[in-house]
């Protein structure tokens, strides 16, 4: 005798302790499969586009900090990059080193949290996460160093950075440059090889190369399903064509990719912020800069490879001392296109790590 | 009075009744009963701590240490805390049942403790058939985590539910296995006895055993890797998110002390209960016990948490399979080596348990499961 069954609705979030923030599922399950999956997003939406026409282009660089709150200088960078862009101003070489070790040292701290929650939500009861933070907590005291903030820096100004670095910030650099190969070695040794990540993670949540080609992802989303694209070489921003970096890349497009990608890119990133410590000149760093800029008639789209994938910003200028119009390409949000497809089938579980792996940030997904 | 009692029950079973206990059978039971609950409660409130400060260690921060010398009255600052929160009782519940849930959970945790043996002799009943009746209480438990799922009428607490059940009949097979294994050699049902009997911790004479049972008990009482039914990143809190104040501390107080039973019996089945040298035998179970919790500890910091289908795979393929061989072999071994040789036994189950494990997880694999929709 066949039992009837029927499929019931599941509302994953907005409250819930592996959704990154205020994200929302809304999943229709058959037993503990998925069959069927619609994201809902806009909790936290606060306006942040319009938000900036009503400000000088130096005072939306605050907000840019609370977009990706987890990367806040690479916020900034793209942001200034814009406007740079935009009026034609250049930066004094000390400060492009500057903003590209700090870029650099956001993209390990941010890959820290993705990382630490990712293996979280796989049930790993909080040790990782706290590892992960422990070291985290040495950048955010560099940051603080360079800033005076923890979280929200607002450190990178148009034309160069806010203020120079104290003289103990390189030194102590240096002490964390020593450090951090270890830490990550400790990390692979636990982690690499365990056999239940790898029972949950490895061929779950495929996300194939021209789906994630398809749908606009980016970062570490699109090099784990095998694509190498880094904005950093395929387009260079600042001074990124003077360091010597790989793209690691996946080769499945699972979760255990995304995982293995994020790692590499922490070497990686520790290699850039060596090769600036060596070149790092010394000078001003920041242009002469008006206190309101004007840039011309234009628009302009800037882009940097963020920790989370393409971080672009489009800026509308009509001549004023505030943007136009101001979009933000969030690579979260797009990063997010893909998440239907790849989570029907899965079970619930399962859908929590593939949602865990793509690394979200609901701040800079609802803006 | 009490004489004549103790007349009247020594009638009826002579021989497990010894004859020097004081005051006979009432008094013998309300003495244990209270001493059993005291020794469990404190034990419970003691392993908190103590699972919380180790778990701390490990995840490189303090723990509790705030409330009292080295926050050693953390736990009890937390059950006034849970005490003082309001009793929240959904809508839609089931209300009977509800109510009923954390009792039906929590009973059968106590009762465990009736059979064993806390030094030689010392234990509620020392039942013939002890660890049978571990193995038929020690499942009900799941009933009340059950009752408590469904009258929730939350989708996660269902879910969370169901998982329970799926793991606890998986697991109830290798852990009964594992466990006839030390019955054969011992040749006793009895807990007290089988204490007696083990001259060589059976953990030696039966390493395939304790391991089974070891993981097969953390899947059991949801331990993590297997923690599934109240995977806090999946379903929040499984079957007790709708639980509050003094029903979730309930809940809560299962949990624990489902692990110190487990423990303790793991302790009295293959650590040789409360013997040991120079201790006082007490101190010894109390030690032993505490060590076998914190390899749960320690298993619980550093695991991802298994699927629900791998949880299935690894109970039907892994473990029962190895729970037959290991049976298989026991016999064997009783048939045709006396027990004069134990230690050469030792070796041979050793050498075996390894062969054994390594040859499985080299062919046994989990993982890669997508439903086609």
């Amino acid at each position: 005798m066949a039992l009837k069954t029927e499929p019931f609705a599941l509302n994953i979030g907005p409250a819930h302790p592996s959704t990154h923030g205020v994200f929302r599922m809304r999943a229709t399950l058959d037993g503990e499969v998925i069959v069927d999956l619609e994201p809902v997003f806009g909790y936290l939406h606060r306006g942040v586009e319009k938000l900036a026409e009503q400000r000088t282009y130096t005072g939306f660089i605050p907000l840019t900090d609370r977009l990706d709150y987890l990367a806040s200088m690479s916020n900034n960078m793209a942001y200034c990059l814009a406007v740079e862009k935009l009026a034609g101003i250049k930066v004094p070489e000390r400060a492009q080193y500057l903003r590209a070790i700090l870029a650099e040292l956001q993209r390990i701290a941010s890959h820290l949290i993705a990382i630490g929650a990712f293996l979280n939500d796989c049930g790993a009861f909080m040790t990782p996460i706290l590892y992960m933070l422990r070291e985290r907590e040495k950048i955010l005291d560099l940051f603080e160093m360079a800033s005076g903030q923890r979280l929200t820096y607002n450190f990178m100004r148009i034309g160069g950075v806010s203020q120079d670095v104290p003289e103990e910030f390189l030194p102590a650099l240096h002490r964390f440059m020593v450090q951090m190969p270890r830490f990550i070695d400790e990390y692979e040794q636990l982690l690499k090889e365990n056999e239940i990540l790898i029972a949950r993670s490895k061929g779950v949540g495929i996300l194939p190369k021209d789906l994630a080609i398809n749908s606009g992802a980016s970062g570490p989303v699109l090099r784990g399903s095998g694509v190498k694209w880094d904005i950093r070489k395929a387009d260079p921003y600042a001074i990124y064509d003077r360091f010597g970096f790989d793209i690691p890349t996946g080769i499945m497009g699972d979760s255990y990719d995304r995982y293995r990608v994020r790692v590499e890119e922490m070497r990686q990133s520790l290699r850039i912020i060596k090769q600036a410590m060596e070149q790092i000149p010394a000078g001003p760093v920041r242009a002469e800069v008006p206190h309101l800029v004007h840039p011309p008639i234009g628009e302009v789209y800037a882009r940097i490879e963020a920790p989370k994938g393409e971080l672009g910003f489009y800026i509308v200028s009509d001549n004023s001392i505030a943007p136009y119009r101001l979009h933000i390409r969030a690579p979260s949000l797009i990063n997010l296109t893909a998440l239907r497809e790849m989570i029907i089938g899965w079970k619930i579980a399962d859908a929590i790590i593939i949602f865990g792996s793509i690394d979200i940030c609901m701040a800079e997904v609802d803006r | 009075m009490a004489e004549a009692n103790f007349n009247v029950i020594s009638q009826i079973s002579p021989v497990t009744l010894p004859p020097d206990w004081p005051g006979g059978f009432w008094w013998h039971f309300l003495v244990f009963t209270i001493i059993i609950i005291a020794f469990v409660m404190s034990m419970v409130i003691g392993f908190m701590y103590f699972e919380r400060r180790a778990m701390a260690r490990m995840q490189a921060r303090l723990g509790p240490n705030r409330v009292g010398p080295f926050g050693t009255l953390q736990p009890i600052a937390d059950a006034i805390k849970v005490l003082l929160k309001e009793d929240i009782i959904p809508t839609k519940a089931d209300k009977i049942v509800y109510w009923l849930a954390p009792v039906v959970a929590f009973a059968p945790v106590l009762m465990i403790f009736a059979v064993i043996p806390f030094q030689n002799g010392a234990l509620l009943a020392d039942l013939n058939i002890g660890i049978l009746y571990v193995a038929a209480v020690a499942s009900l438990t799941t009933v009340g985590i059950f009752m408590a799922g469904w009258s929730s009428s939350n989708k996660y607490s269902i879910l969370g539910a169901m998982r329970d059940i799926a793991a606890v009949v998986s697991y109830e097979m290798p852990l009964v296995l594992a466990i006839a294994g030390v019955v054969l050699i011992s040749g006793s049902l009895s807990l007290n006895q089988i204490v007696l009997t083990q001259d060589i911790p059976f953990i030696l004479l039966q390493p395939l055993g304790f391991f089974l049972f070891f993981f097969a008990a953390c899947a059991e009482i949801n331990r993590s890797p297997f923690d599934l039914l109240e995977a806090d990143s999946e379903i929040v809190a499984g079957f007790h998110t709708e639980y509050s104040g003094m029903k979730f501390a309930m809940f809560y107080l299962v949990e624990y002390a489902e692990a110190v039973a487990m423990s303790a019996i793991i302790t009295t089945l293959f650590l040789g209960g409360w013997r040991g040298p120079w201790l006082p035998p007490w101190l010894w179970f109390i030690v032993k016990t505490g060590a076998v919790f914190f390899v749960m500890v320690w298993v619980r910091t550093t695991l991802p948490r298994a699927r629900i289908d791998q949880l299935m795979a690894i109970a039907w393929k892994f473990f029962f399979p190895l729970a037959v061989i290991n049976l298989v072999i026991t016999g064997v071994e009783i048939l045709f080596f006396p027990v004069a040789l134990p230690w050469v036994m030792v070796l041979i189950n050793i050498g075996i348990a390894g062969v054994l494990i390594l040859l499985w997880s080299r062919f046994f694999q989990i993982g890669w499961g997508r439903v086609e929709v």
